[in-house]
């Protein structure tokens, strides 16, 4: 009964018939993301994300978005953006919430409000050089969520727990990725 | 019938009380695996009083305990000479073909026409391990669960345990038993209680009927099928194996080998989260028992429902580890079986190199599949699901042949 009520704005039946559609198409999975950035000034940068190639053919999002990157004040900075580290929160944040979302609808769970806080933990020794024993990027993250929805604790419990097994940025933050930086 | 393990030499029994005339071909002796692939201190999962076949089951004095690997063989070999099973030991497949309507086997001892072949060679042939496994350093010695006998064939020093199966777990204590420091890669996991409310929780898996579940009402079959086996050993004290046991007896835990670079292991930071799934489905689980029991109190007249504490998670848990400052000198890879088909030459095997079937009926007139896991149900993975297994099976595979009899 729960799953026909459940509505979180998900199509979750659509994503199950791409799934479906997708097992005899293996070469309509292949991804790729795109961003491209321009320095402004100091350390204030300005990326742009509008296109990205799926399903065989170059997509794009409805507008192009700007997102404005720079060093608070207390790094000599002028603040204006937030920092790069703090975008991988943002990303972080916004990922596990979508899954939630889309976990929740499968499960015929409605949520009434999703809600968390982000706080990586970082020791800035180790971008400064100050000690190569210091890593340079978060060593501990943590994400606090307040959930209220039609369903016990444990099922909540269990909705977050997948989420996270099945975030493309959980997965690129707790596991490495190849990185290839070159100049062209 | 290919294979006599359980499954074909359960097959077999079915097949002669129907007099449908058959082989049992063998490439070793009967319960080959059982004698020649596995560890020395393995023993079954499933209590004794599971232990049952077509026509025979366990009639010993201890129920309740777990048959060693040899007492497994020897079970199964009894079972071999009570059925009168045709069996050819000796005799490997080294290929199968469409021929016609039937099949055409090629055999160390001579060709075969068949008109119906049933696959029971095992799920467990070989073992499966990461691509990564050339990354590691040449100093380390590595070892899968068909090279490793016992503790005392690792070289001295650190050992790393990759996999959290029940396989993984066994082999982690009786090292660190052995006085090897041993830390253990984690991944996704099944964690299970030995004992559940003063029974064995197979106990509970049997009556509660989550055992008898069958293959089209599994909402992820793929997934079922691919589960690492659950966490448990078969020990007379009925001792619980889980990660806190381990963590207690002073093994390190650390996060799913993600990959190795520059000679270093880099470990997932998901641990946590591996930990919340395990714990999360293991409650679930002892939910649908207690809803059980208080639907059968007559049956369930045990102890009160109870929870265990949930998976510790470590202090500090390193997300690399150097393989070269001497630490660690051997890695022993638990990460799963799969079978060998490398005889099979009729195209039924998807893209990962698994058997296309629907509930052992092989995606080939004919041709049909047994001892797989979750097969039929989700007991089939274990020995004595194979019975109705075995009958569903056999009761198409003598359909298509009456069908075939009257074309």
């Amino acid at each position: 009964m729960a799953m026909a009520l459940a509505n979180n704005g998900v199509n979750v039946q659509a994503l199950l018939d791409a799934r479906e559609a997708l097992k005899g198409a293996p070469g309509a999975t292949a991804f790729t993301w795109r961003a491209t950035c321009k320095w402004q000034n100091g350390t204030y940068s300005k990326t742009n994300v509008k296109g990205f190639f799926g399903l065989g053919q170059e997509q794009s999002h409805k507008t192009e978005t700007s997102f404005e990157a720079d060093h608070p004040e207390i790094f000599a900075a002028e603040d204006r953006g937030i920092t790069p580290i703090e975008y991988v929160l943002v990303g972080l944040a916004s990922c596990l919430t979508a899954g939630i979302a889309a976990v929740a609808q499968n499960r015929g769970v409605q949520l009434n409000s999703v809600e968390s806080q982000l706080e990586g933990k970082m020791d800035i020794r180790g971008i400064l050089g100050m000690d190569s024993d210091v890593r340079n990027g978060y060593d501990d993250i943590k994400v606090t969520f307040k959930i209220d929805a039609d369903a016990p604790r444990k099922e909540i419990e269990a909705i977050v727990a997948q989420s996270q097994k099945r975030s493309a940025v959980y997965d690129i933050i707790s596991n490495p990725v190849n990185v290839t930086v070159e100049v062209a | 019938m290919i294979g006599a393990g359980h499954a074909g030499l359960a097959a077999s029994r079915v097949l002669g009380d129907r007099s449908i005339d058959h082989v049992v071909l063998e490439r070793g002796e009967v319960a080959n695996s059982w004698r020649h692939e596995r560890w020395n201190s393995l023993r079954l999962l499933t209590p004794n009083w599971q232990s049952r076949l077509p026509g025979h089951a366990y009639g010993g004095p201890d129920p309740d305990g777990y048959m060693t690997a040899g007492e497994v063989a020897g079970f199964i070999t009894n079972y071999a000479a009570l059925s009168n099973a045709p069996v050819r030991t000796g005799t490997a497949v080294t290929s199968l073909t469409r021929d016609g309507d039937g099949y055409r086997l090629l055999t160390s001892g001579g060709e075969i026409d068949a008109r119906t072949v049933v696959i029971a060679s095992g799920a467990c042939n070989l073992p499966h391990v990461p691509a990564l496994r050339a990354a590691l350093p040449a100093s380390i010695a590595q070892f899968t669960t068909f090279d490793y006998r016992k503790p005392d064939d690792l070289p001295d020093g650190g050992v790393m345990v990759v996999g959290p199966s029940a396989t993984g777990l066994q082999l982690a204590a009786e090292i660190h038993h052995s006085g090897r420091p041993v830390t253990i890669s984690v991944g996704e996991h099944v964690r299970l209680p030995r004992v559940y409310r003063g029974r064995d929780v197979l106990w509970w898996m049997d009556r509660s009927g989550v055992w008898n579940q069958r293959y089209d009402e599994i909402d992820d079959l793929t997934r079922a099928r691919r589960l690492p086996s659950p966490q448990l050993v078969g020990t007379p004290e009925r001792t619980t194996l889980d990660l806190n046991a381990l963590g207690s007896m002073g093994v390190q835990i650390v996060g799913r080998l993600s990959t190795v670079r520059d000679g270093r292991a880099l470990l997932s930071g998901s641990l946590r989260n591996m930990f919340a799934l395990a714990d999360l489905k293991m409650e679930r689980l002892l939910d649908t028992f207690d809803e059980w029991a208080a639907a059968h109190p007559r049956e369930a007249d045990g102890p009160a429902p109870e929870r265990f504490e949930p998976t510790r998670v470590p202090q500090s848990s390193p997300l690399q580890l150097d393989l070269r400052d001497g630490r660690i000198r051997s890695v022993v890879w638990a990460t799963g079986y799969r079978p060998d088909y490398r005889w099979l030459d009729v195209p039924v095997l998807d893209e990962k190199g698994h058997l296309r079937h629907d509930g052992g009926v092989v995606d080939s007139p004919g041709l049909y599949a047994l001892g797989l896991p979750v097969l039929r149900r989700r007991k089939s993975t274990f020995i004595h699901g194979i019975e109705d297994d075995a009958r569903d099976v056999i009761d198409h595979l003598a359909g298509y042949l009456a069908a075939a009899q009257r074309a």
